[in-house]
């Protein structure tokens, strides 16, 4: 076994028992970028020196606190890659734009810091659309991303190189964030788990803002219980972010494999039409079986408003990114508005208009009303079922190139992605197999704070299949 | 089938403070004309006494209390700045 390729949860049990070193896990892993970067293109910085500097630091501290020191710090020595549009304090954020390509933050995300009290240790800042504006990668200006499992195709976005990163070894965890499908995409083409959070359940204090009332803060990692794990370090209140919620935050990974017998899945007809690719179909169909076999019971629900949740999705996002972006004005840092990519413009451009004098009632407005529908739709199913299982995407990862040219066919990629952000609940990506060798995931999907179920659900499922074994081959 | 028109995407760029080519006019007109075509769909639905949502979690009025606490100095707050002069950002002049 490859130091790179273990869990959270086997990394920390190895380092406990002086099995490993944080100095043998963290090279393990640059070692593999090493290998796999100048293929897969999936970090903007790595931070080699002060990652082994650090990795030193606590192999010392464990001799010296006789291990002691994992009471305090649960995630003591594991590597992680940061999205860059996570602020790291001293460490470049670019967000993957060349407007702010020289940036420098003064200070750490929430997450970041809470990350780094745990104890982990920042291998790097991974590649990304620009601004978080994307399905696929491409829109990044530091280059396109390749999926490990296949690198002729995307990895998705936009949390493209924490998806690559994590399927590649080049890290225990990734940090991601979620408008519409940045987590969920790139954990299902890419093999892995990824968290997207309810609206408000970990802070946004020093993440670079997209649409400030659809961004959520999740991450990545190899199996359910690490990714539950994680949560528990992440979520919670921050005063730094009023939106953040004040709600409880439980041990998610404490009753993580209470049996799931009697617990009602939804299946919304409306996540199973023509024209979505029938082997990924048949492979959430095979996934709903089994958790049938485990005792779920299976009921069949509408969501109405599906149809029209990704044209509400594409004028309430572009509005706020566009007010969002205008802080960008280079004129105290960063450069001029003309540096922005094809995508960021379109999506202020679209914005500015939805928002301009004659054109917000038409369409803010009434997106913002349609908002209120799809959120209805959700919380009358939650009156009936426990959780809901839908497809991750339509289709299996696509080729690099394949909609670049194409916006609305690439928005299109995330139609049963965006219209959770909409309700603002939360949702996981759990692989679900394999169709010509390329990854394929399905979300389940819980009511706003029910974390907990999803990952019960995630946990009970991934003990009988364990598709998180299949690595890539390279 | 609503379109814009190039006049409209050169208003919309200043509005949004962009400098765009004419090449580019060309394709975001097209790009961003199919984009509202597509949200255009929106008008089908009656929204009739529907209330319009922007907090999904039901949040409001959040206050903390007024209270000094320990902030970014000076030295950082300006260490990204292009040009700073006597603890200032130095930018360019707005007025003839």
């Amino acid at each position: 076994m490859n130091l790179f390729n273990l869990t959270i949860k086997e990394a920390c049990q190895s380092l406990k028992e002086n099995k490993i070193s944080c100095t043998e896990l963290l090279k393990s892993c640059l070692n593999r970028i090493t290998k796999t970067e100048k293929i897969l293109n999936a970090f903007i910085t790595v931070d080699q020196e002060n990652s082994i500097g650090l990795a030193q630091e606590y192999d010392s501290l464990i001799a010296k606190t006789k291990g002691e020191i994992f009471n305090e710090k649960p995630l003591l020595g594991i590597p992680v890659a940061i999205k860059d549009l996570f602020c790291t304090n001293n460490l470049r954020t670019t967000a993957g734009s060349n407007v702010i390509n020289e940036y420098i933050p003064s200070y750490d995300a929430t997450v970041v810091r809470k990350l780094k009290e745990a104890g982990v240790v920042i291998v790097g800042k991974t590649n990304e659309d620009a601004w978080g504006h994307g399905s696929s990668g491409e829109n990044s200006d530091h280059g396109i991303t390749k999926n490990p499992y296949d690198v002729s195709r995307v990895p998705g976005g936009s949390s493209s190189g924490s998806g690559a990163a994590m399927a590649a070894g080049a890290c225990l965890l990734a940090t991601g964030t979620d408008t519409g499908s940045s987590v969920r995409l790139p954990a299902a083409y890419c093999n892995l788990i990824g968290i997207k959070p309810t609206y408000g359940r970990v802070s946004r204090y020093g993440i670079i803002s997209m649409a400030s009332s659809f961004d959520t803060i999740g991450h990545l990692t190899r199996t359910v219980y690490d990714n539950a794990k994680v949560l528990e370090i992440t979520a919670g209140k921050d005063p730094f972010d009023a939106t953040s919620s004040c709600a409880n935050v439980p041990k998610y990974s404490l009753d993580i494999d209470k049996s799931i017998k009697g617990l009602t899945i939804g299946v919304p007809r409306e996540y199973f039409v023509e024209g979505m690719d029938k082997n990924v179909e048949t492979k959430v169909y095979d996934a709903i079986a089994v958790l049938e076999k485990l005792g779920a019971k299976v009921k069949k629900i509408s969501l109405p408003s599906t149809s029209y949740a990704m044209a509400c999705y594409y004028i309430l996002v572009p509005s706020e990114v566009s007010s969002n972006l205008a802080r960008f004005d280079g004129i105290r840092f960063g450069r001029e508005r003309e540096m922005f990519g094809d995508e960021a413009k379109r999506r202020i451009m679209l914005g500015t208009y939805t928002l301009s004098a004659g054109y917000y009632d038409a369409y803010y407005l009434k997106a913002a009303k349609v908002r209120s529908l799809v959120l209805k739709d959700f919380e009358e199913a939650f009156k009936i079922v426990d959780v809901i299982i839908v497809p991750s995407s339509p289709s299996l990862p696509f080729q690099i190139g394949e909609k670049s040219k194409d916006p609305v066919q690439m928005y299109l990629s995330d139609i049963f992605l965006c219209p959770i952000n909409i309700a603002g609940i939360p949702s996981l990506n759990v692989p679900c197999g394999f169709v010509k060798g390329l990854p394929v995931g399905m979300q389940i999907v819980g009511r706003q704070f029910g974390e907990e179920y999803l990952y019960r659900v995630g946990y009970a499922y991934e003990q009988e299949t364990q598709f998180y074994k299949q690595l890539p081959a390279m | 089938m609503k379109k814009l028109t190039s006049e409209e995407v050169v208003h919309i760029a200043k509005l949004a403070k962009l400098k765009l080519s004419d090449e580019e006019i060309k394709k975001f007109q097209k790009q961003l004309s199919c984009i509202i075509v597509f949200v255009d769909e929106l008008k089908k639905i009656n929204t009739n006494n529907v209330v319009p949502t922007a907090q999904v979690t039901g949040l409001n009025n959040v206050f903390r209390d007024d209270v000094v606490i320990p902030s970014l100095s000076q030295e950082q707050a300006l260490s990204n700045a292009q040009e700073t002069y006597k603890g200032f950002f130095k930018v360019k002049s707005i007025l003839e």
